[in-house]
């Protein structure tokens, strides 16, 4: 994938409706966050120590292409537009925290974008391993593999006690963030999807927004991720969440099976009006696209639409943001809307291609 | 602090006046703020994690405690110059050395977020090749512990075979 492509193909690999569970796991994300010993945190760094943090990732970049066995790209935040800081956000290959002060931030992606790097960000490096479905074991192998390879050639800041050191001391300890991003349209529509966020604290688990933390639910679609970080292993971790999805996948199915026995004409009903709607329509906001997509994509799982791959869902959720329509053009300066016109042409072109591919 | 425009209520609003005449600052009650239209709140300055940390840090400090740090200077990070007083407004900790200047202070907190103080995950292999042993040994430990509950007794005799040679072998490095 070429830089540009980067900024301008919506697919993403471990966002391509694959892996276990894939009708209702979009994706399984692992996070280590890792921090140089004696050099203070990026909030706490000038502009000479964040220039040193770069300098020493950069270093052991070789030595991770080798162990990825995949070439990698690294991106200075500085050098891209805001619009093209956007899309990396949109395409969750970075978070919204990475932006705001881009002196000295860079972001390394692997050519499939399986694997992520982001350098100053809230700690100095944040290994961010990807892929679609439900599978922790496999992100986290790779994120212990690269931490090995950064470790062996960099002083890791790292206390018998208090394990792996960082910024914010939520994330003290393993450094692990695990997350597991789930569509849930039958458990939002029978309305038991609140129970889920209530318990899920009792659990150690923290449930998110689509982009994370402080977002809405958006689209149905939520991330499940581990709260605690202290005083577990990784793989307790993984498995206390893994053992948490599996329980709300089965309560999802049970759900989706109760929405097509019980008012099933209405289901129906809804579905295809949100076809129509995302087929036709001339103009369309981003909140209303991932409300309808996430019908559609319901229907499709059901098996109520059967012409349309489910593939499409996947991809519009990048396609349809704000930012990457206006990267698209080459405008920063869009009214509204001009965005909801184009992004309901761009959405009325993707519809008309999976149909033709059938 | 009292409103600017009144001078008579509490003021709960800064608002950022910039027109012609240049930029103009204000603190103001609800009242008054209202008088200058709509207000939008930004947004981005939402509650963030950080917000409940930095009131876990400043109850974390107990009475007791904050009559000790009129007595003594406070602490200062050697490494980054960062005081306890900068946890409580930023609730952010400044570097790896941080951790051990205020460790003691820490602990209490960490128990509270995470409901534990003490590590018990992977390790840097380069520089934490003994903490990796002494982490083996501890979870050998424990399986020992459960089988011995368990009554399996033969299993039991070969972790505790293992222990001895891991504590050996440490031993020996110590020497």
């Amino acid at each position: 994938m070429s830089k540009e492509e980067l900024f301008t193909q919506p697919q993403v690999s471990w966002l391509n409706g694959e892996g276990a569970e894939g009708d209702i796991v979009l994706s399984s994300r692992i996070r280590l966050a890792r921090n140089f010993r004696d050099i203070p945190f990026p909030n706490r760094a000038d502009l000479a120590q964040l220039a040193k943090v770069k300098e020493l990732v950069q270093s052991v970049l070789p030595d991770l292409e080798k162990a990825l066995a995949c070439p990698c790209r690294c991106l200075s935040l500085d050098d891209l537009t805001k619009l093209e800081k956007n899309v990396l956000i949109e395409k969750h290959l970075i978070s919204s925290n990475h932006i705001k002060n881009p002196a000295h931030r860079i972001a390394v992606f692997s050519e499939d974008l399986k694997v992520s790097l982001m350098v100053n960000e809230e700690d100095h490096l944040r290994l961010q391993c990807m892929v679609p479905g439900l599978d922790l074991k496999t992100p986290l192998t790779v994120a212990f593999q690269l931490d090995d390879v950064v470790e062996s050639k960099l002083d890791i800041a790292f206390n018998e006690k208090m394990g792996y050191l960082t910024s914010c001391p939520t994330n003290l300890g393993t450094g692990l963030r695990a997350s597991v991003m789930l569509h849930l349209p039958g458990l939002v529509f029978t309305q038991q999807i609140g129970k889920i966020i209530n318990i899920s604290p009792q659990l150690g688990l923290a449930v998110r927004g689509l982009f994370g933390e402080g977002t809405e639910f958006i689209g149905n679609i939520f991330q499940i991720s581990n709260q605690l970080t202290l005083g577990f292993t990784e793989a307790e971790l993984i498995e206390n969440l893994t053992g948490a999805v599996k329980e709300i996948i089965t309560h999802e199915r049970a759900a989706r099976k109760a929405l097509m026995a019980y008012p099933k004409d209405k289901v129906v009903d809804d579905v295809w009006r949100s076809f129509g709607i995302l087929r036709y329509a001339r103009s369309i906001s981003d909140q209303e696209v991932l409300s309808l997509l996430s019908k559609v994509r319901l229907g499709i799982d059901l098996g109520i639409i059967e012409d349309v791959k489910a593939q499409v869902f996947n991809e519009l959720l990048v396609a349809s943001q704000t930012n990457y329509l206006q990267n698209l053009q080459e405008n920063e300066n869009m009214s509204q809307n001009e965005i909801d016109k184009k992004r309901a042409e761009l959405i009325r072109a993707a519809f008309a291609k999976s149909i033709a591919r059938e | 602090m009292l409103c600017d425009d009144c001078k008579k209520n509490e003021a709960c609003v800064h608002i950022t006046q910039i027109s012609t005449a240049g930029k103009l600052d204000k603190n103001l009650c609800e009242k008054c703020a209202a008088q200058y239209g709509n207000l939008v709140f930004d947004a981005n300055k939402g509650f963030s994690v950080n917000d409940f940390l930095k009131g876990i840090f400043s109850s974390g400090q107990t009475r007791p405690e904050a009559e000790e740090t009129v007595a003594h200077p406070e602490i200062i990070c050697p490494n980054c110059g960062m005081s306890y007083n900068d946890f409580m407004h930023s609730g952010k900790i400044g570097c790896s050395i941080c951790y051990e200047t205020f460790g003691k202070r820490l602990e209490p907190l960490l128990r509270r977020i995470h409901g534990s103080s003490v590590h018990s995950g992977k390790i840097p292999h380069r520089s934490g090749g003994e903490i990796e042993a002494k982490q083996r040994i501890l979870v050998l430990r424990k399986e020992l512990e459960d089988r011995v509950v368990n009554e399996e007794y033969e299993q039991a005799a070969k972790l505790r075979d293992q222990i001895k040679e891991l504590e050996k072998n440490l031993a020996k490095d110590a020497e």
